[in-house]
């Protein structure tokens, strides 16, 4: 008898787990039963290092966690890793297949600036959540922003407020900059120079534009020999940025006095040259992998799945898709407008986000930031070990504030 | 800009044009011989540049012993190619190897680029100069790098030791007279098959010579040649397709004329070569240096 009631309560309780499940289930409105995540990203070319195949990995580490903390979703998660060439037009075009073809629910990485915003338009068209970890201009939130389109990581206006300021503080205050002809270096030129007059910093001659991608600087290194600027500023990313740096030592500018302004850097740029050659830089970034415990862990995992440590942009990835799938989890539904619902004003805090708060208003994505010196090789503890904090911008304070924004929903 | 800022940049200048004209000699030279469109020669650069690399990584051998030994490996995979592949396409649409060498270029990039990533985990790599050319040199209107002053000066001993064996020795009397005519030259007992091979490994050992040389300048990448490839083969249009003197002219030309224009007006930089082989194709369609087709 008493085995009996045993059995019956256990059966009774099983039966009651598997009805819960089943209800949650019938709750989730997946398209097609499944959520796709699609990450648009440069596999091939100067930006394929820092983010690339590594972005693919964060996304699909993140895809498994979210399965493993939420059982109704086991199974029900799939990411697509797609190439974009860091050009506009394919972006566009890979887009718009990735949506229609192969059934993505959401975008996700899109390093360089024209390719992110070809990729938010027709994201906004199909009514598909992308969220912008690696492309920096921030167009994407003023002018050109949309319901559907999130900025993740970073922005121009955070990279110059961070670097312009600090570097501009610190007695650096003639500049003379050069940029790479396209949205990006062109947004950060003039967020760049904007912060530098604004810490009364001057700039000793117009900023000049580079072509995109390029790799012989040596007549812009010459024209700053003559023109004696306190700070260089190169506003080129990934493997131009590494030619820049390479023959900015090369012509013996730091020993004539002029100083390296960086407005954007990644860990893989460090690798490529060696940290010696960037020593003394300053940066602003959103994370780095040793910044602390908790940091530290997620990169461990991350360096077991890939065999590399990850760049914040990476980093980036896992934290955007997470937040999206627990934005999905909320809204019980990967339709886009139930998810943008579910975005906005969002408030949360991982291991790379500190106090982030996504703003409903323009849909930046609000956290903390860190102004980094890059040190000398002999001061790294460990292979990778390559920053040194110098300030934490608060989330509050990092990005451009909402009275400046030009965005109207 | 005043004319010190000029003359700055004019010097500047050679540098790029050293790599122009050493790289456009060597397809000059290939195409006046076998009449091959050499679009790999791009990806050899970049395989001089990888292999000084790699020998340094793997047998600790400094950029000396390097700028001799790349060169020769990379002539010595282009014999390869030659002998194994190019060889039959000889007499075929040109087309055919313009697509075969493209082709190769990409798989020469992507091999590259998994063994940087594989073996060094990087895909851009770092390579300083010799001890002997590092830091910089005041040369009274310019602080300028040694090591780019050594370039400029080795290149153009290079490319006159070429000139100067092809126009004035009697090896190159055979291979201008196996360009000529390659039956009458065959029936005077000279294997021309064989020095077509030759000159075809000399040529590319050019590129992979200018590749060495571009290491500590540039990073090394698998994607370095693509770029300056397409700027190489305006050089070769410009100076007339197959002509040595025209080839190394054009080449330190061009390379001057882009770095004023960097300096003047930066976005033109990249497109005043177009604009400059569009307007020398109207006004001599056969190139500055070259003879019209009739004329050969």
């Amino acid at each position: 008898m008493n085995m009996q009631k045993k059995t019956l309560a256990v059966l009774g309780s099983t039966a009651c787990c598997a009805a819960m499940t089943v209800a949650l289930a019938q709750n989730l409105k997946l398209s097609d039963n499944v959520v796709r995540v699609g990450v648009l990203t440069d596999l091939s070319g100067v930006y394929s290092e820092l983010s690339g195949q590594g972005s693919v990995k964060a996304a699909q580490l993140a895809a498994a966690d979210f399965m493993a903390q939420n059982p109704s979703f086991r199974g029900k998660v799939q990411v697509i890793g797609v190439d974009h060439q860091n050009k506009a037009d394919v972006a566009s075009n890979k887009a718009a297949e990735m949506i229609d073809r192969q059934n993505v629910d959401m975008l996700v990485d899109l390093p360089t600036s024209s390719a992110a915003l070809a990729a938010s338009e027709i994201a906004r068209q199909k009514k598909v959540p992308t969220l912008v970890v690696t492309g920096g201009t921030t167009a994407l939130t003023n002018e050109k922003c949309n319901r559907y389109t999130f900025h993740y990581a970073y922005d121009n206006y955070m990279l110059a407020n961070g670097t312009g300021s600090a570097v501009t503080k610190r007695g650096g205050n003639s500049w003379y900059i050069i940029y790479p002809n396209y949205a990006f270096g062109q947004d950060l030129n003039r967020q760049m120079t904007a912060a530098i007059q604004e810490n009364k910093g001057r700039l000793v001659a117009p900023s000049d534009a580079t072509p995109f991608p390029n790799t012989d600087f040596s007549s812009y290194l010459l024209k700053a020999q003559g023109l004696k600027p306190k700070v260089f500023g190169t506003m080129q990313a990934g493997a131009d940025l590494v030619n820049v740096v390479k023959q900015y030592n090369e012509f013996g500018l730091r020993q004539q006095g002029i100083g390296l302004g960086i407005g954007l850097l990644f860990e893989t740029d460090v690798a490529a040259l060696g940290q010696d050659a960037f020593a003394g830089a300053l940066a602003t970034v959103p994370w780095y992998w040793n910044m602390d415990q908790r940091a530290r862990t997620w990169a461990a995992k991350f360096e077991k799945a890939f065999g590399k440590k990850p760049t914040w942009a990476q980093a980036g990835v896992y934290s955007a898709t997470m937040s999206y799938l627990q934005a999905v989890a909320r809204a019980k539904s990967d339709d886009g407008d139930a998810v943008v619902k579910a975005l906005e004003g969002h408030r949360f805090s991982d291991f790379f986000a500190r106090n982030a708060y996504v703003r409903p208003q323009d849909h930046r994505v609000l956290l903390d930031v860190y102004t980094v010196q890059v040190k000398p090789k002999a001061q790294a503890k460990e292979s990778g070990d390559y920053f040194t904090k110098i300030a934490t911008i608060p989330a509050a304070r990092a990005f451009m504030p909402l009275s400046e924004s030009k965005c109207r929903m | 800009m005043n004319t010190q800022l000029l003359l700055i940049q004019v010097f500047n200048g050679l540098v790029n044009g050293a790599f122009y004209a050493l790289l456009s000699l060597g397809l000059a030279v290939i195409f006046g011989m076998l009449r091959i469109v050499n679009f790999m020669h791009g990806a050899l650069y970049m395989l001089g540049a990888f292999a000084a690399f790699a020998l340094g990584q793997a047998f600790g051998l400094g950029f000396w012993p390097s700028l001799i030994l790349a060169p020769v490996l990379v002539g010595l995979l282009g014999v390869v190619l030659e002998r194994t592949l190019l060889s039959r396409l000889y007499g075929l649409d040109p087309s055919y190897n313009l697509l075969l060498t493209f082709g190769l270029t990409l798989l020469t990039q992507d091999l590259v680029k998994q063994v940087m990533l594989s073996q060094y985990a990087v895909s851009s790599a770092p390579y300083t100069p010799p001890a002997a050319l590092a830091g910089v040199v005041n040369l009274g209107f310019v602080v300028f790098p040694k090591y780019r002053l050594f370039v400029i000066v080795l290149s153009l001993v290079i490319c006159l030791l070429t000139w100067l064996v092809i126009e004035k020795t009697r090896v190159g009397a055979i291979i201008r007279a196996s360009t000529e005519n390659p039956s009458v030259t065959r029936a005077f007992g000279i294997d021309v098959g064989k020095w077509v091979t030759g000159v075809f490994g000399v040529g590319v050992g050019l590129a992979g010579l200018a590749g060495v040389l571009a290491a500590p300048i540039y990073s090394v990448e698998p994607y370095m040649g693509a770029e300056l490839i397409i700027t190489t083969f305006a050089v070769v249009v410009i100076g007339g397709m197959g002509s040595i003197l025209g080839s190394i002219v054009t080449g330190f030309a061009v390379g001057v004329l882009a770095a004023v224009g960097a300096a003047l007006y930066p976005p033109i930089a990249n497109t005043l070569v177009f604009i400059l082989m569009a307007a020398v194709l109207l006004v001599r369609p056969s190139g500055l240096f070259g003879l019209p087709e009739g004329a050969r």
